[in-house]
């Protein structure tokens, strides 16, 4: 399958991944105002030492996700690959944070936890962060997979 | 074709189905429960008192799980023998099924110290299945006075979710501290405040002495009056059933990695057993919902000829009480950071150059990369641990760490 790749030499550090995820998930069809002044929430996350090292963390699809394995409401689901979240049934206890090995998942706005789902939901219908990297330093592709 | 039998039908169970089905799509499977709901998340019981969640939703692999994975399911049946020689199980209903493997996910069940006068007690109830909380739905009104005998976190969970349905709602414990098997006295204070806060009263370092009908009469001298009671003192291991069996039975069932019990072609999987924890190097009973649904898929795999092991296991809880949130793993061994503020706590436990554990109130972002260095036994001399300890990310790691974690499969 597809997924979401980080190129670390070439992140720049600009953050622009992260509003673009953010907006991609916001709904809205205005980046302004979906976003301005708001304290933004988005699924993939710039670390890094503040200075030299800069890179883009969001949610690996794991070939066999501990979040999935140890969700206690069974919110956490693979559809083709992808590891989904069923806001309906999530009780927001973040089981899944203590087990995610890449700190992917994050409390949301609904007292549900919230991670990437490769925009194949909302209105992008792919990875809003890779479309927009001026660098190449997120990619959506295709890298084979694991042995189960 | 090969027959599987598993006795339980909750998380371990579903999960060894899984593994199973993830090496033999045809062998025959059969589950059997004692309870009347299978395949639900545990845990949800008090979200559902809560109303924040129905019994739809507590579903855990879906409605249609058994049927999709072409599993017998047999609800209000008990498995009462196994006859380990001739590979039998005996059930309540009268049949007796045969089978090639065997996997016992029988769970924990709820123990109480045998107190003077419980008997007087007309409502009293535990919290381990949806059926308490059905009967708890029933039974607790707008003016109800419900005591809760446990401060572990079975009790509290039962405390938050009655809140809104009793005329009042208190907890009290023998131990001085709110979940003291899981927190050190820090997280627990800032628990304690904050419950209180939202309307739980709590009685620490006190407990029942007797019972007469709806008084409670405390070591202190001090008498409660309630109309509910809730019993919430702990849970033990369901090993009797394997013990009879003549399977090798610690506090619980003893495996292998490979979730095998003494006896061949039967495994054991979730909180009925006992297994390595890798932070304090011994072992025990990890009985949690995560290590169970580990521990089931691995028993499936290997009950189907395939090899998965769980070898990696740690005592871990993440939990919520009324927004605030709390998580714990491992084993607390040296202090090696200590944050604590009115309502935040953060604390690390090394030991022989790993973490061995952690405790963190409030602030819980992306804690999952401690709990993996736990897990992974890495040793912090190959990491930024000074930068990790801080604030967990992946740069402690170093570029090719990295290069793997996020530029390929895992
Ligand atoms: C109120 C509450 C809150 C919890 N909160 C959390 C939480 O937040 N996070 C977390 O990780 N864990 C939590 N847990 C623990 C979690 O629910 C368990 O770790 C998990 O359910 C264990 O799964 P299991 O399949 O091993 O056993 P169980 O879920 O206990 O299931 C065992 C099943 O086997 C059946 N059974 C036993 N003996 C027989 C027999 N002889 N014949 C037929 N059937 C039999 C039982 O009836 C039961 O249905 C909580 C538990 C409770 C009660
Ligand atoms: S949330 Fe974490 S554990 Fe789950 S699939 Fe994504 S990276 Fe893996
Ligand atoms: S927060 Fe939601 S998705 Fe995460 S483990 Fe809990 S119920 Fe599952």
């Amino acid at each position: 399958m597809k997924r979401v790749y980080v190129n670390e030499e070439w992140c720049l550090g600009c953050h622009l991944c992260e509003y673009n995820c953010a907006f991609a998930n916001s709904g809205g069809p205005d980046m302004a105002r979906a976003l301005r002044g708001k304290e933004i929430r988005p699924r993939i996350r710039v670390e890094g030492d503040g200075d030299a090292i800069t890179y883009a963390v969001s949610c690996r699809h794991c070939t066999d996700p501990l979040c999935i394995r140890g969700c206690i409401s069974g919110a956490l689901h693979k559809v083709d690959g992808v590891v989904c979240i069923d806001h309906e049934k999530c009780v927001g206890c973040l089981t899944c944070v203590l087990l995610c090995p890449y700190g992917a998942v994050q409390p949301g706005e609904d007292g549900a936890a919230m991670k990437c789902e490769l925009c194949l939901a909302n209105s992008c219908g792919a990875p809003a962060c890779a479309a927009g990297c001026p660098n190449r330093a997120i990619v959506y592709e295709e890298r084979g997979e694991a042995r189960a | 074709m090969k027959r599987y039998v598993i006795v339980g039908a909750s998380i371990a169970a579903v999960s060894c189905v899984e593994g199973i089905r993830s090496v033999d799509p045809e062998g025959e499977i059969v589950l059997v429960t004692a309870e009347a709901h299978a395949n639900y998340g545990r845990p949800l019981i008090s979200y559902y008192l809560a109303g924040k969640t129905d019994i739809p939703r507590m579903s855990w692999r879906g409605a249609d799980f058994f049927e999709k994975n072409r599993a017998r399911l047999l609800l209000k049946t008990r498995a009462e023998k196994i006859d380990a020689q001739e590979k039998r199980v005996f059930l309540s209903n009268g049949e007796t099924l045969s089978y090639d493997a065997l996997c016992v996910c029988a769970g924990s069940y709820p123990f109480a110290p045998p107190f003077e006068g419980i008997e007087s007690v007309g409502r009293r109830f535990s919290f381990t299945t949806l059926q308490d909380a059905l009967a708890l739905e029933e039974t607790v009104t707008g003016t109800s006075r419900v005591l809760i005998v446990g401060a572990g976190f079975i009790g509290l969970k039962c405390a938050e979710g009655l809140r809104d349905r009793a005329g009042s709602v208190m907890v009290c414990d023998l131990a001085p501290h709110a979940m003291s098997a899981n927190l050190d006295p820090d997280a627990s204070g800032i628990l304690e405040r904050h419950l209180e806060s939202n309307g739980i009263t709590l009685a620490l370092g006190d407990t029942v002495e007797r019972f007469e009908g709806g008084t409670a009469h405390m070591k202190s001298g001090r008498e409660i009056a309630f109309d509910v009671l809730v019993t919430a003192i702990g849970v033990r291991p369901n090993t009797a059933l394997l013990k009879d069996a003549g399977a090798e039975v610690n506090r619980g069932v003893c495996v292998s990695e490979r979730l095998e019990t003494s006896l061949p072609g039967v495994f054991a999987a979730g909180d009925c057993t006992e297994t390595t924890d890798v932070s304090a190097g011994a072992s025990g009973v990890l009985a949690v919902l995560p290590n169970a649904a580990l521990q089931g898929h691995a028993a499936g795999v290997n009950m189907a000829g395939g090899d998965e092991r769980f070898d990696k296991g740690i005592k871990m809880n993440s939990i919520g009480f009324f927004g605030l949130h709390i998580m714990s793993a491992g084993t607390y061994t040296e202090p090696v950071l200590e944050e604590v503020t009115d309502r935040t706590s953060k604390k690390l436990y090394a030991a022989g150059g790993v973490l061995t554990g952690f405790i963190l109130v409030g602030d819980v972002r992306r804690a999952g990369i401690y709990t993996s260095l736990i897990r992974e036994r890495t040793p912090l001399d190959q990491i930024d641990f000074e930068a990790v300890k801080r604030e967990p990310s992946l740069l402690p790691f170093g570029r090719e760490i990295r290069k793997k974690k996020l530029g390929g499969v895992v």
